[in-house]
């Protein structure tokens, strides 16, 4: 598929999700400079094209596998976000009944496995996922997303050869956002990069402009079939560029703001509209979509917000069986 | 003598060694911009790339990495930006650097430092604030040092680089602000000495790292109503200063050891049976509970040491 002849629908669907994401990413910035959100929150934004190309491909029954930068991924693969809101506020009702936060947001009704604090640890997690698929003779498939920082942990090494020698239905999505918190992570990597060290370990591998959602979602849908058909690991390396810091506390001062200001022009959401507006939609409506994005995340702060804090008691419980506490 | 932060009183007697002995360099991810606390700003422009070494998220590797140029004459200084991270490293500390000097009947020596800040900050969930020293301190081979305020800060990371063990260094996140008085261009201050922070004949109570501000609070309160307890800070975990503690405890014939770390399991265990063997004197320890820390402030507080439970804990021992 090309940007010429991707579905009117489809692409406009993608515009919607990539929407909401920056509004929930917008309110989770807000919200952390407020103090409402403590913690490190992460931040998407610039990235939202990645996570609604590769997301569209997936059922719900499918696994997902996500990192420290978890909400674009989540709220693509469809997670509810008043329930993602008050993860992230902290409050009984989130998906998590306030006990992770924006850093272990998981929502397992939707087969999202959870998001990660540890670079690298969802890979072989992932892995295992897809294996337990496999020896049970199931037909998900697993998506399993990490950063360009995390090539270099050996977990990569091991999940990525555990998928390719056990043939396990697994998607890997490296998102080079450039950057692994304030180092730009090619200084710090070796060789060619993601896509060849898959392919060194047997795994197809496809590079793929990770703005451009219609050829995210076009390598996705390619690979997400190979999988279905049996065709084992895919890897995608989605290249894209974080337009903010590593939280939403760093200024990202070690980086020239006339960079991020070329790299704004290659906003995905506004990529995305130019495509849209020369196939016919109107500006109006894409500022509808927007507006509605933002209405819906304002309405799931409130709700989240109005919420309670979970009762002391929930601290005490879900820690084991066996010799429980008291 | 001069004001300055836990942090920065960190960072100078790093550069004080590093200028002292070329042999001294640090390596971990983010070193180059300062790390990700600010704790080593401006040294990779003193020092230059080499010296103070911007890694790839390899936490193995980094701590391997170390053992390996340890053993053949330097001495790095290991970041690991959270004490979590290190578990990602932990074969490396645990397996190689602990045991190398002696699996090799004594030929080389691993003399570096790993520093892994600890503790419950910032509401940082489960994987970002936990209080790991006991494990180390079970570890034969290991020094663990947990410096509580800047003058310790600077005196303790100046004597745990110049130490020829490896030392696990735990410096507590949510200290990083505290400012003191501290001696610049001082002494190293020796390792496994406690510190009596205030005097008392009604019960000693033993703490070290964040949790002590929370310490001298609940004896401030017991002082109000008239009980008197020895505060003594440890400073180091291995080998931690049994002679103050006993002393202290055979005087006061009463210890309460608190930590913020999980109680049971935890350090607190190894001095009050020690004291408790040596001395025969009442013992009670006080920690978190054995639950992960959570995100939302009320749970997050289930794992908090409170100064009442502190005071509860002491007048038991009444
Ligand atoms: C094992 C481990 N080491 C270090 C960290 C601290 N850390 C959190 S995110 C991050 C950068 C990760 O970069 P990348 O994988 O490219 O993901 P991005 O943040 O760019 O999305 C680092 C170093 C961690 N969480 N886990």
């Amino acid at each position: 598929m090309t940007r010429a002849n991707i579905d009117v629908e489809r692409l406009r669907e993608h515009f919607r999700t990539m929407a909401r994401i920056r509004a929930f990413e917008e309110a989770a910035e807000a919200g952390q400079k407020s103090g409402e959100i403590r913690g490190a929150v992460h931040l998407s934004v610039g990235q939202e094209a990645v996570a609604s190309g590769i997301c569209a491909n997936l059922r719900r029954s499918d696994y997902l596998v996500s990192t420290h930068r978890v909400h674009g991924h989540t709220i693509a693969k469809g997670a509810d976000v008043t329930a993602m809101m008050a993860e992230l506020l902290g409050k009984a009702g989130g998906t998590c009944q306030g006990k992770g936060g924006s850093m272990h947001i998981a929502d397992f009704s939707i087969g999202m496995l959870g998001a990660n604090g540890v670079v690298g640890a969802g890979i072989p997690i992932a892995a295992g996922a897809a294996h337990a698929v496999k020896l049970r003779g199931g037909s998900e498939i697993v998506a399993c997303f990490f950063g360009d920082g995390a090539v270099n942990r050996g977990p990569f090494l091991e999940g990525l050869n555990w998928a390719r020698i056990y043939d396990l239905p697994i998607l890997f999505i490296c998102e080079d956002n450039g950057f692994a918190a304030t180092t730009r992570t090619r200084s710090l990597t070796g060789g060619p990069g993601p896509a060849a060290r898959a392919e060194a370990l047997g795994i197809p591998a496809r590079i793929v402009d990770g703005n451009a959602v219609e050829e995210v979602d076009a390598a996705a849908a390619e690979r997400v079939t190979r999988i279905r058909e049996g065709g084992g690991p895919q890897f995608i390396l989605a290249q894209t560029y974080r337009l903010k810091g590593h939280t939403a506390h760093d200024p990202a001062t070690y980086r020239p703001a006339a960079e991020v200001e070329e790299k704004q022009r290659r906003d995905p959401i506004e990529l995305c509209r130019e495509t849209l507006l020369l196939r016919g939609v109107p500006a109006a409506a894409l500022a509808a979509d927007e507006a509605a994005a933002r209405v819906e995340i304002a309405a799931a702060v409130a709700a989240a917000r109005a919420q309670p804090w979970g009762d002391e008691s929930l601290a005490w419980r879900d820690v084991q069986d066996m010799g429980a506490p008291a | 003598m001069t004001l300055m932060s836990y942090l920065e009183a960190g960072k100078r007697a790093l550069a004080e060694e590093m200028r002292r002995d070329p042999a001294v360099w640090a390596l971990g991810e983010d070193l180059g911009r300062g790390g990700v606390f600010g704790q080593y700003k401006g040294l990779a422009e003193e020092f230059g790339p080499q010296r103070i070494c911007d890694t790839p998220i390899s936490e193995a590797c980094i701590m391997g990495a170390a053992v390996g140029a340890a053993l053949v004459g330097t001495r790095p200084v290991v970041e690991m930006r959270f004490s979590d991270f290190a578990l990602c490293a932990i074969d490396e500390l645990v397996n190689q650097a602990a045991k190398a000097r002696y699996m090799f009947g004594g030929q080389g020596r691993v003399p570096l430092v790993v520093r892994e800040p600890v503790g419950m900050w910032r509401s940082s969930a489960a994987q970002h604030s936990q209080s790991l020293e006991a494990w180390y301190a079970h570890i034969p081979g290991l020094v663990v040092v947990t410096p509580s305020t800047p003058a310790d800060n600077y005196g303790l990371l100046k004597a745990a680089i110049r130490c020829d063990d490896p030392v696990v260094y735990m410096e507590h996140k949510d200290l990083w602000p505290l400012e003191g008085e501290v001696e610049a261009d001082g002494e190293a201050l020796p390792l496994g000495k406690a510190r009596i922070l205030r005097q008392g004949g009604d019960l000693t109570i033993v703490a070290w790292s964040g949790v002590l501000r929370t310490v001298r609070q609940a004896a401030e309160a017991l002082a109000g109503t008239g009980v008197a307890a020895e505060v003594i800070d440890l400073r180091t975990l291995y080998p931690w200063d049994r002679e103050t503690v006993l002393a202290s405890a055979a005087r006061t014939r009463r210890l309460l050891v608190v930590h913020e770390a999980v109680a049971i399991g935890g350090f607190g265990g190894e001095i009050a049976a020690t004291a408790a063997e040596e001395l025969g004197v009442r013992v009670k320890r006080l920690g978190a509970p054995r639950l992960p820390v959570a995100y939302a402030p009320p749970l997050e507080a289930q794992c908090r040491v409170s100064e009442a439970q502190i005071v509860a804990a002491a007048r038991t021992l009444l």
